[in-house]
């Protein structure tokens, strides 16, 4: 019986949550902002307070992400494909492939029965193939981002929307707009767009089934549905928000490894 | 006395140049192209003929340039704003071998023989980096006017590097280094420093060749200037009539073809 916290500092939201054995009893997410050690801190004690445990009740803390050094309350750092496969590997231990679209980076990584990263491909220098490119369309159009799964399941008639670069796409919305496309077809038609390109970096990757999808998108399920109709095969993701935290979930259950490697290692001095 | 004019409809802005039969500048205008075009054209002509105090009738071929070139519905004809950009930079620079016109979408390089005919070019059509839309989102990220931007830059002392390529990215990275005290001329420096890495790319593709003319709405930036010189260590021609260069390119053409159709045994000279 043990408790650790997993942190995942993202580019776009910070998640946290305290795992009890195989539970998450604390769940916590902000946006990151630009004060990373302070949102890191702040998301840590949020998640310990939604689990109703005390901070000294935590016996080891992982952070990952792209502002994991920036964490001052770890007590270790791991990358993200590492936390993410050991995430989708928990909630789905036959998983393969992991694809992790967040908002400013798209992973697509291998792994093996065990979660061990096998190999991994990733975009994180062109807005395009990133939740950044939803976010942008939204923002053309004059939506905030808890918007875009509401509007996608609206979306009635198929809109092409070519995807090249974030920048170019506001002229393409609003030509698309003043022809009156609506909203909610431009919004799935920038969806479609963004899962090809995840289509194309897992054929890169090589991928194989089973495919786990993580990441702050695809808590839209119109998203999950996408990628798996244009990916030709059935897709995993973890239930509602969870989808969103598998990366926090994976970093503290490798914090969970560490204690137990900390603890044999203990005992083996102590015979010595 | 007859009057050529040409039209050039940009991105961001829409340009126009009337001239008479010496190839002097008689009228000109300069406007935002805003979301209607076809009536952004017709502002700017009107304005040009105002300016030069000229009839319409008066004029009597119109070429139209420029990204929104075929929306010049009252011209006689459209040529690409990379022949006009050309032809402009050698008749007021007529030692001109490269070209490099930089735009708020687009950035384009241009290699001209000593007859000032095209003999290759390149230019980002596919991504924004690079392009005055990457000074753009610096702009909107320090809310800042486009035209502070560069005389901000050069007081630059420590600059910071912009590592992302992304223009969306980067508006995100200019933040980033707020938040980390970075003081506002050191990013901006950096943000020219960036875009001049990523044209002077885009031109060692066509070959830079002495003399260098530098053309397009970012010429009014004197820090653009700069960090382009430093970086080709060459100097680069630009005068004020810069940002009309692609506008008297097309009003170049147009005034061919009166003489065209005036004497054909002129209509393989090109005037220069």
């Amino acid at each position: 019986m043990s408790i650790t916290a997993g942190i995942d500092v993202g580019s776009t939201y910070t998640k946290a949550v305290v795992l009890q054995d195989d539970s998450v009893i604390g769940m916590a997410m902000k946006a990151t902002g630009f004060k990373l050690t302070e949102v890191s801190e702040a998301m840590f004690r949020a998640a310990i307070a939604d689990a109703g445990i005390d901070r000294e009740d935590v016996e080891y803390t992982i952070a990952t992400g792209y502002g994991r050094h920036q964490c001052n309350v770890k007590d270790l750092a791991v990358t993200d494909l590492t936390a993410a496969a050991r995430g989708a590997h928990f909630f789905f231990p036959g998983t393969r492939t992991v694809l992790d679209i967040g908002g400013q980076t798209m992973k697509v990584t291998r792994i093996d029965e065990t979660a061990r990263v096998k190999s991994f491909r990733l975009n994180d220098k062109c807005a395009a193939g990133t939740g950044a490119f939803l976010e942008k369309t939204a923002r053309y159009m004059g939506f905030g981002t808890e918007e875009i799964g509401g509007l996608m399941d609206t979306s009635k008639e198929h809109v092409t929307i070519s995807g090249v670069c974030a920048v170019f796409a506001e002229s393409e919305v609003i030509n698309h707009l003043s022809q009156g496309t609506s909203p909610a077809d431009i919004m799935q038609g920038s969806a479609d767009s963004l899962s090809a390109r995840s289509v194309q970096l897992l054929k890169r990757a090589k991928a194989e089934p089973e495919y786990t999808l993580t990441g702050g998108l695809l808590r839209w399920p119109r998203m999950i549905d996408t990628i798996a109709k244009q990916l030709d095969a059935e897709v995993n993701s973890a239930k509602g928000d969870l989808v969103q935290y598998t990366g926090a979930v994976g970093a503290a259950l490798l914090g969970r490894i560490r204690l137990e490697k900390l603890a044999e290692k203990g005992v083996v001095e102590q015979t010595a | 006395m007859a009057y050529a004019a040409g039209v050039d409809v940009g991105s961001t802005q829409t340009k126009a140049i009337i001239i008479d039969e010496q190839r002097n500048v008689v009228g000109r205008s300069l406007g935002d192209t805003g979301a209607n075009v076809v009536v952004a054209a017709e502002t700017a002509f009107a304005q040009a003929l105002a300016d030069g105090k000229i009839e319409e009738g008066e004029v009597e071929y119109i070429i139209g340039t420029g990204y929104g070139r075929y929306r010049v519905t009252f011209g006689n004809d459209q040529v690409t704003e990379i022949s006009c950009h050309a032809r402009g930079a050698v008749r007021f620079f007529p030692n001109t071998r490269s070209v490099v016109d930089m735009g708020g979408q687009d950035t384009k390089a241009i290699r001209v023989n000593d007859k000032g005919e095209i003999d290759d070019f390149c230019m980002n059509d596919k991504c924004a980096a690079g392009t005055g839309r990457f000074l753009g989102a610096a702009a909107a990220a320090l809310d800042m006017g486009l035209d502070d931007l560069g005389p901000t830059a050069l007081k630059a002392t420590k600059p910071v590097r912009i590592s992302t390529t992304c223009t969306v990215f980067a508006e995100s990275e200019v933040l980033a280094w707020l938040g980390k005290g970075k003081k506002v001329e050191d990013i901006l420096w950096g943000v020219h420093q960036s875009i001049a890495s990523r044209s002077s790319a885009l031109m060692r593709r066509v070959g830079i060749e002495d003399e260098i003319t530098f053309t397009g709405g970012v010429t009014r930036n004197v820090a653009m200037i700069k960090a382009l010189e430093e970086r080709l260590d060459k100097k680069l021609n630009v005068s004020e009539e810069s940002h009309y260069m692609g506008a008297m390119g097309a009003a170049m053409f147009a005034l061919d073809r009166i003489f065209a159709s005036r004497e054909p045994a002129e209509a393989t000279e090109t005037a220069r």
